[in-house]
């Protein structure tokens, strides 16, 4: 049986469906994300888990008993706010076990507990500070301590490391992962950022606008995305036009107008004559001088239209016989080097007959 | 750069005098000066018809009383009954404020937790009372519990039935009371306000979803969180009421005489000017250790929260 189970849940604001019609099922010692855009039902999902807001519809349980009549305060499940919402007033020591104080735990269990606590987000001398006396990233571990310490059977986090500079953020991020492992607390994660999801994530919820578009392993959702809104929102990918003209069981010819035929790997469901695009990761495309001599199948011919250096990589913008755009990535593995195609220098690029994806419209 | 720094500094400091030096003129010439002035009064001898007795003897005049004394002070002291009134005093005072308190928190908290929208027009009927006259309101009192008031009737309509009364509201300790919370609930409920609209409405959140209840939410994160607005609330209060002498005088019987009635008398009745200062003296000094302890006790209450 799964720890948490949210079975067809609704909710609306006046005529606007925050979350609709959602179900996901996230099993003990997970760490599971909700992740998605601005404004497309996550943050309300994790409130109604947490029992601040009510579904209009359907059911959350929670080891197999529905939530529906147990208040925020009765659940077993613990919050850590975006902004951390560390009590003022009150020490780091004070802020940790005030959920052990209001279980009604005994003074010396409080103590011992607090401590170890402390001890698992490396603050042990910091428990007499005040959280103004903290740096983001020490404020950040006491909401995680706290949130922990009275072992709740699920953790949700909303978007916690989102006020965090990109350093500190990383350096948390891999800090998060040793924590919920250490602690073995189911977590629901609540983001936006997609690199954030990947990192972190057993699996992943992709949502938009109240809905949820697919559900997997990270590798899964990047790797094998199940439809544009997905492929689009995690990480970088090229779309191109195409009509699929034949499937075999491992394979799937498309054909691109005005450019020809490429080979992608198969999908279930789809049949001739469906359109929809060819979807390609960057750095599944290899670029090459047009006369380099190409082994691979799928291989055209195009101009770099543009291109983006970033340090460790550039991607290239190439523009393709039929006037569709492709990035191809490719790493700067040259000392000093930033780029090793110019703006309008002729090039080549092709892709494995794996690598590409089918998604219908 | 270094150059043009320091000239923008002494610029600064020149703006910095033109914008403080007229409140700081005012306050010397206008509570500086009138302070020493009383402490100076204090230690003199009332003229014969009121007024001040003259510093030196005039000439040709018999000798009698003139240059300093302690007089006003050892007859302070030496009458117990100025230390009952003193006492009084602070036990009204300390009651209006608790009073004021009891009854501004409830709503203070309402408006803050009120939409935002709503929020100034509450606070505006909060203060609407000050658009007229502070002697006007306290005589609408007058007649609110005046003894053929449509609330006097009620009153004593009610303890009847209980086989009590009938009361006299109007010129009692109650209507005195009635009168200061009256006056001095807007000046609770303002700083409270203040306070608790701040107040970040994720750490109740928080404390909902590590298993407080309602009360302990008030209790351990809202109140403790609220003590500054507490405590100046208090202090607009709890000051303001020690001195007052309009009320006890318009609402009070002749028994429910405050420090501020006292001096007011010295002054404009009995016109015994040391003696009334020496008492304004004594209220100032009384009213500055209580404020001292108080801060003490808040500073040790609240230390925290103030860095925040």
């Amino acid at each position: 049986m799964a720890l948490l189970e949210i079975r067809k849940v609704t909710r609306r604001f006046g005529s606007y469906t925050a979350v609709d019609n959602v179900s996901i099922s996230v099993e003990t010692g997970e760490f599971f994300t909700l992740l998605g855009p601005s404004g497309c039902g996550k943050t309300t999902l994790l409130r109604m888990i947490a029992g601040f807001d009510m579904p209009d519809s359907g059911q959350i349980l929670l080891d197999g008993e529905d939530m529906m009549g147990t208040p925020p305060e009765k659940r077993p499940v613990h919050t850590v706010f975006q902004t951390y919402a560390l009590f003022p007033h009150m020490t780091v020591s004070d802020n940790i076990s005030f959920p052990l104080k209001m279980a009604g735990n005994t003074p010396r269990d409080i103590q011992s507990r607090v401590m170890e606590a402390l001890d698992n987000v490396r603050l042990s001398n910091f428990g007499n500070r005040f959280p103004h006396e903290l740096s983001g990233g020490q404020k950040q571990r006491v909401a995680f301590a706290r949130g922990l310490v009275n072992r709740p059977r699920l953790l949700l986090l909303d978007e916690p490391l989102g006020a965090l500079d990109a350093k500190l953020r990383e350096e948390m991020q891999i800090e998060l992962i040793n924590l919920q492992k250490n602690v073995g607390v189911t977590f629901v994660f609540v983001t936006h950022a997609q690199n954030e999801a990947l990192a972190l994530s057993h699996r992943i919820a992709v949502m938009n606008q109240g809905n949820v578009e697919q559900v997997d392993e990270p590798s899964k959702i990047y790797g094998f995305p199940r439809n544009r809104f997905v492929a689009d929102f995690i990480g970088k990918i090229s779309m191109i036009n195409a009509l699929v003209v034949e499937t075999t069981p491992s394979h799937l010819k498309l054909d691109i107008a005005e450019l020809g035929e490429v080979t992608t790997i198969s999908k279930e469901g789809i049949k001739v004559g469906d359109k929809g695009v060819m979807a390609i990761r960057p750095e599944q495309v290899r670029i090459s001088h047009p006369s380099d001599e190409v082994v691979l199948k799928n291989h055209f011919l195009g101009t770099v239209h543009d291109l983006l250096y970033v340090g460790d990589v550039t991607t290239y913008i190439v523009e393709l016989a039929n006037g569709a755009h492709i990035k191809a990535l490719l790493p700067n593995s040259a000392p000093g080097r930033a780029k090793f195609f110019e703006v309008g220098d002729r090039v080549g690029v092709s892709w494995r007959q794996d690598a590409g994806i089918f998604l219908n419209d | 750069m270094i150059k043009g720094n320091l000239k923008r500094d002494k610029e600064n400091r020149i703006a910095k005098f033109l914008v403080s030096g007229p409140p700081l003129l005012f306050l010397i010439v206008f509570f500086a000066a009138p302070s020493l002035i009383m402490i100076l009064t204090s230690f003199r001898f009332p003229g014969e018809f009121g007024g001040l007795a003259p510093l030196v003897s005039p000439a040709g005049a018999a000798p009698g009383e003139f240059g300093l004394t302690p007089e006003a002070y050892q007859f302070f002291f030496s009458n117990v009954l100025y230390a009952e009134i003193f006492l009084k005093s602070f036990g009204v005072a300390a009651a209006t404020t608790l009073i004021c308190l009891i009854m501004a928190y409830p709503l203070a908290l309402l408006i803050a937790r009120s939409e935002k929208r709503f929020r100034n027009l509450m606070v505006l009927l909060v203060v609407l009372p000050f658009a007229s006259n502070f002697l006007i309101r306290i005589y609408a009192w007058m007649i609110i519990l005046g003894p053929e008031s449509g609330f006097s009737h009620a009153v004593n309509a009610v303890l009847g039935a209980f086989g009590m009364g009938p009361v006299t509201l109007l010129f009692s300790p109650f209507a005195v009371m009635v009168g200061m919370v009256y006056v001095h609930l807007p000046f609770m409920v303002l700083p409270l306000y203040t306070n608790l609209e701040k107040h970040d409405s994720s750490l109740l959140d928080a404390a909902l979803d590590l298993g407080a209840s309602a009360w302990q939410r008030f209790w351990l994160i809202t109140w403790p969180l609220s003590l500054p607005g507490v405590f100046s609330g208090a202090a607009l209060v709890f000051i303001p009421v020690l001195g007052m002498f309009a009320v006890p005088d318009i609402l009070g019987g002749t028994g429910d005489i405050l420090i501020g009635n006292l001096i007011k008398d010295q002054f404009l009745g009995t016109r015994d000017w040391p003696f009334g200062s020496a008492l304004s003296i004594m209220l100032t000094l009384a009213v500055l250790s209580v404020a001292g302890l108080a801060t003490w006790f808040a500073r040790s209450a609240i230390g925290s929260v103030h860095k925040v």
